[in-house]
This record gives C-alpha cells, structure tokens and sequence, in this order.
C-alpha cells in the first residue's frame, strides 16, 4: 500500500511540453483518477509514476522515497493497460502466475496466490481453460488477476475499460470499485470518461493541456469548477457558462445580466469586463415569475428528468427539470437560478472568482 | 420522404433467428430508433430495409411499394455506417458533393455548394471543407460521412450506431442537432444504437428489439412509463430498473411475480427501513445503493445528501410495475 506524492513534475518530448507542473497527492488506499481529454497529459503523468517514463524535472515519491529517476521495476507497481494483452498459449493459470514464476517465487506460493487472486475476482472456475475461448470481461479479469497476483503497492490503470461496449464498461466499473473496496490497493485510473471518473473516483485531477485544473473529491469538483474548463469538461450537460460584461465588487451578492438581477454567493475579489456566470442545469428552474427570460428550443426526455434548451440573451442555457413538467418547445419563460449554487467565472482568464460557497474547496485545489 | 413498413420480418443466419417475425410501421417523418443489446437484430433490421440483406420471410415496403425486388440503388436510401467510409483521396468538399453529381440526380451547381455550406455548417465542419478526408480526426471523418448523407433528399434515412466513434461531448451536441435536422427536413430515419440515452432523446418511436423480436414500439415517454415486459422496462432508465420478488413490500396483484421499480417508484420516508450501503455521488445525480430486506435496490436521491452508509431509509413503492413470471406485464 502506498502514499504517493508528485511535486512539481514536469515532461517535455523534444519542443512539446507533455506535462508542464503538476502537483497532487494521493492517499494510501485511494481510488485516484487521473482525468482529462486526449493529449492532456495523464497518461504520461501515469507511465512517469509507474517509471516508464523518465520526468524532465520534479520529484514523484512513493511513500515518502524519491523514485522519480528510478524505473519501473523499482517501484513495486503493477499496471494494466487499456488493450490487456495475454498469452495466447498459456492457460488461465499460467498467465496469472507468469509475473510470480518470472520472480523465481516457490511453487506452493505460486500457487497460493493465484488462488487467492482468482477467488477476488471471481474466477475459479475458469483456472485452467485456454485464454483463447474466454469471453471479454473474463479476459479483462485474469489481465486484472495478472496484476493483483503480485502484490504490489499501487495499481496503475491506463482506461482499462476503454474496449469495452457501454453496457459492459458500466458492470465492469462496478466491479473493478468493489474489488478496489475489498483490497484497499492505493489505485491510480487514467480516463478520459468524466462520468466514470465521478461514478468510481474517491479523488479526481482534471488535467488540460498539460496543467492540472483542479485536485479534489468528485462532488466538490462538479460543484465548484476552480476553471470554465473544468466547468465545462465535468457534468453532462455541463454546466452552463453564460458570458456578460459586467463588473462584481468585493463582497458583492448579485450580478446585472441582461437587465435581470442574479443574486450570487458573496464574491471574495472584486472583477470586471467579460464575465461569465456558471450554473449547472439542475440549479436552474422554471419559473414564469423569473426577470431572466428564454425561449426553448429543444427538449430531451430522459425518463426520470427531461433536458430543456433555451435560447437566451446570453445564449444557449440548458435545464434539467422533472420530466413530468409539461414544456412546449417556442415558448418564452422565466429562468430561476438557485443562489447558492452559482460560480462567477473572469472569462477572460478562464478562473472561477473566490466566494464563499467555492473558497473551502478551491484552497485545496 | 415515405412511411416504411415491415411485415412478418424473418431472418436467420444458419441455427440463429437473427429475426423473429417482426413487424412495425414507421410513419412518414418519424425518427425511429431500434434499441437492443448486440445480437438483438437492429443493424439486420436496418439492412432489410436498405435491401444489402432480403428476408427469408415476410416484406418491406416503403412509401406503400414493396421494395423485394429492388436494389439499395433503386429504394432511394441514404445509409451512415458506425464504421465511416469516406472517398481518401477526395476533399471533405468533393467527399460531400459526391452524392450530388450521380447522373441520376443532376444537381446544378449553385444548388450543390448551396447544400454542402449548409450541412458542414450544421455538422460542424465548415473550416475543414478543402481538407484531405484522411487528414481529420475520427469524430471529423464521421460527421463527413453524416454530411454526405444529409446533402441528399432520400425517401428514408439509416443510420447504424453513427454517433459510438464519437466523445461525449460531440455526441451530446449532435444527437440535437440530428434531431433538429430530421425534424426540419421531415425527414424519415431509422437509427439503431444500444445507448438509450441518444433512444430516448432523439426518438419519436422506440422499437425495443431482443434476441430477434420486437419486444415494444412506442413513443419513449410510453415504452419508459408503460412498458410491456420486464426486458422492455430494463432496456430503459438510469439507474436500471429495480426488479423484486413480487411480494416484497406486502400484498402483489394475482399472478404477480416480480415488482419492478423505477427510482422515482420508491417513495423515501414512509414505509419500512431500508440500509444505506452506498452512496455514489455522480454530480447532477446521486445514487443510494440500499438494502431491504436482504435485497440489494439502488434509487437516486439529493446531490448533497447527508445520508451515509448504514444510515436507515424507510422506503415503499409508488404505483410500481407488476411482472408475471414469464416476466409479461400483469400491473
């Protein structure tokens, strides 16, 4: 089990900087996942944890031991990658004890921990057919039983569910988080899924070009986005961002859009020129009484909820309301926004302004 | 545009009944999306009526013809493929003009550049029309390949899983704007996907398809509130259906096996305590994972709840949905 710190890490591939200074820490236990759209740099932040690659410069320790230089079969971690790849001639057995009888580990051992491996995950039964024959998820569960075998500190995950369909990357999730409950294995899960990345996180970083946009717990970070990005990446929809010129005081409680006055959490810093104000679509509500006028566009049922499109002063707005509320596409209403909830973004710098609703949570990340 | 029906649709591939008699009408301007699991026989449905695949019994007929005989060329359809397929040594431009220039239809030429403007406008692709087809990325590539179908005004429309290759975001953006686009052509489409949510959103009829059979077909609102069986009902809704012994709350109608129950089914605080096990947070929507009685439910509750695990909910159902054994709805 393992604690693992990265402080000021940074990679740079010739002119192209991959990783520009990141710094997280995750806890011993933890199901950590490292969050950002293709190119972002998580998983070359994951493959210079794991010691695959080198960093240009900062410091990554795993229980309080600098290992940034060392590699990878120093580190005492396992990986899984998105394409699990096993051995074809091998049986289910040998595939999982490949990585012990590579160590020159006893046989009884050997043995004893493949047992112990295939009975977390499930897979006794299987223990010596051919790998050839075995369904998708089974194939994925020795890939897994490969890396639990050996006991390590830390799992690293590389979008290991990524081949998989929808129905059963969802089963697959559960799976992999209950057997993450049952173990305790600090675990780092690379993905570019936001919901995966809520449904299975204990903690997220949302990396974007290479930065880390933020570093907390789930809810935290889908309540309150330290960047529009991050605003904009987490949630589906996401949240609207809804641009104004405008100017917000110190201790300011309302801002001026379009004519309507929008009470807002009490503002910690003083901005003006282009704004934007954030609200997620459940934070906003229908309300004929509401100054702030729409005119729906578009409306998606979804069972339990419905999503409602608007076309603004500000531009698009989306609304998640109860779907037994009866919405005609054309029609002009008021648009309500939960105070409490809101975040004022300086939409020229992309940064979220500190209140008093988001300040516990941008302070730690 | 054109109605499409399907009559007594049989189709099999040696020992697999790939279709099971199916039948459905899909009206003139609808957006009908087949719904199903892999194997179920959306994309095979698909093919009969594009005519790359003939049953083995029953007809297809569209805007009232029967169409056995005729050829995909000559039903007058437009097909977007999960695997897009673009011309690589063409222009995005040239790509989507492409359909444009078939001697049959003789398009003019200011009708031509007016058409492709207008759907790379819509798709998104506007600034990448003199672009090499193999110089996009994949999501660009398969909005092109949407685009080509669009620039043409077919009878109907059919799509195979168009959005999967995509990310979620670009997904999101264009299951409305395909909604928007079908819906201003009065267009006819028949889409295929596994994921009811672009089912639910897009639709104006689901077709719910298993192992060959069409288990409902009805507007979303209906097959998610009204559903005939318990496959159909567990085909649709996030968290999944809750599916019970039938008499797990107290008395259950003759002949009831099974109770299933939506989130918004259970009714929290009134009836008998419930165990909280988990709590998953997703944002917009959290999660209870509870226990009642030995038996492991999930339902959504407040985002900010303050429930924890252990913590006790009591719980009972509202106007919930009876299945037979069979799994047929009784209630």
């Amino acid at each position: 089990m393992a604690r693992i710190e990265i402080r000021n890490v940074r990679k740079e591939f010739g002119a192209f900087t991959a990783v520009q200074s990141s710094s997280f820490v995750i806890e011993d236990g933890e199901f950590f996942m490292l969050l950002g759209p293709s190119g972002c740099g998580k998983t070359t932040t994951l493959r210079m944890i794991a010691g695959l690659e080198l960093p240009t410069s900062g410091e990554i320790f795993i229980d309080g031991e600098e290992v940034g230089q060392r590699p990878a079969s120093q580190r005492d971690i396992a990986f899984v990658f998105q394409m699990f790849a096993l051995y074809p001639h091998l049986n289910v057995r040998k595939n999982i004890a490949y990585p012990l009888v590579s160590q020159g580990m006893k046989r009884a051992e050997v043995r004893a921990r493949v047992e112990e491996a295939a009975r977390i995950l499930g897979i006794t039964d299987i223990l010596d057919r051919p790998v050839g024959g075995l369904a998708g998820g089974d194939r994925q569960r020795v890939a897994l039983g490969r890396a639990i075998v050996r006991d390590p500190k830390c799992f690293l995950m590389d979008e290991p569910l990524g081949a998989l369909d929808a129905e059963f990357r969802e089963h697959m999730a559960e799976e992999l988080r209950a057997l993450h409950d049952r173990m305790g294995a600090t675990t780092i899960y690379v993905t570019h899924d936001q919901l995966e990345a809520m449904q299975m996180g204990d903690k997220i970083v949302v990396m974007n070009h290479g930065v880390v946009e933020q570093f907390g717990v789930p809810q935290e970070i889908y309540d309150w986005p330290a960047t529009m990005f991050v605003a904009n990446f987490i949630g589906s929809p996401p949240m609207n961002a809804l641009p104004f010129d405008g100017a917000l005081a110190e201790g300011g409680c309302a801002v001026e859009l379009g004519g309507a006055h929008i009470p807002v959490p009490e503002s910690l810093e003083a901005a003006s020129g282009a704004l934007a104000l954030g609200a997620r679509p459940e934070h906003v509500r229908l309300s004929d009484a509401a100054p702030y006028r729409g005119r729906v566009t578009a409306t998606e049922y979804l069972g339990t909820t419905q999503i409602v499109t608007f076309d603004t002063a500000q531009g698009p707005v989306k609304v998640r309301a109860p779907s037994d509320q009866v919405v005609r596409e054309g029609e002009t209403t008021g648009l309500d926004f939960d105070a409490r909830t809101l975040t004022v973004f300086n939409a020229s710098t992309g940064r979220a302004l500190r209140s008093v609703a988001n300040r516990e949570v941008l302070d730690r990340g | 545009m054109a109605e499409v029906s399907l009559s007594g649709i049989t189709r099999r591939f040696g020992d697999t009944l790939a279709l099971d008699d199916v039948s459905l009408t899909v009206p003139d301007g609808a957006f009908v999306v087949l719904l199903g699991p892999t194997g179920a026989g959306k994309t095979t449905a698909l093919r009969m009526v594009s005519g790359l695949d003939r049953p083995d019994a029953g007809e297809v007929h569209i805007g009232g013809r029967p169409v056995g005989g005729l050829t995909p060329a000559q039903r007058d359809v437009a097909m977007v493929f999960q695997q897009y397929s673009l011309y690589p040594h063409l222009t995005v431009r040239e790509n989507l003009e492409f359909p444009l220039k078939s001697p049959l239809l003789r398009t003019p030429r200011p009708e031509i550049d007016r058409k492709v403007a207008e759907v790379a406008g819509m798709l998104q692709i506007a600034h990448k029309l003199d672009n090499r087809a193999t110089n996009l990325s994949g999501g660009e590539m398969q909005r092109v390949s949407i685009g080509r179908a669009l620039v043409r005004r077919p009878s109907v429309y059919l799509m195979d899983e168009p959005l999967s290759s995509l990310d979620a975001k670009l997904r999101a953006d264009l299951r409305v704007e395909l909604k928007k686009i079908q819906a201003d052509f009065g267009a006819t489409l028949i889409y295929v996907t596994h994921d009811q949510v672009e089912a639910m959103t897009m639709a104006t009829h689901v077709g719910v398809l298993d192992q060959g059979r069409l288990l409902q077909f009805g507007a979303p609102r209906e097959v998610y509130e009204n559903p005939v069986s318990i496959q159909a009902a567990a085909r649709l809704g996030q968290p999944r259906i809750n599916l019970l012994p039938a008499d797990l709350f107290g008395d259950a109608p003759p002949r009831a096996a099974t109770i299933g129950l939506r989130p918004e089914q259970i009714e929290q605080g009134a009836g008998a305590d419930s165990t909280v096990v988990r709590v998953e947070r997703l944002g917009d929507q959290t999660r209870l994972h509870l226990v009642y009685r030995d038996h492991a439910l999930v339902t959504v509750t407040d985002p900010h709840t303050p429930l924890g695990p252990g913590d006790l909910v009591p719980i009972r159902p509202r106007q919930p949905f009876y299945f037979d054994a069979a799994g047929a709805r009784v209630a």
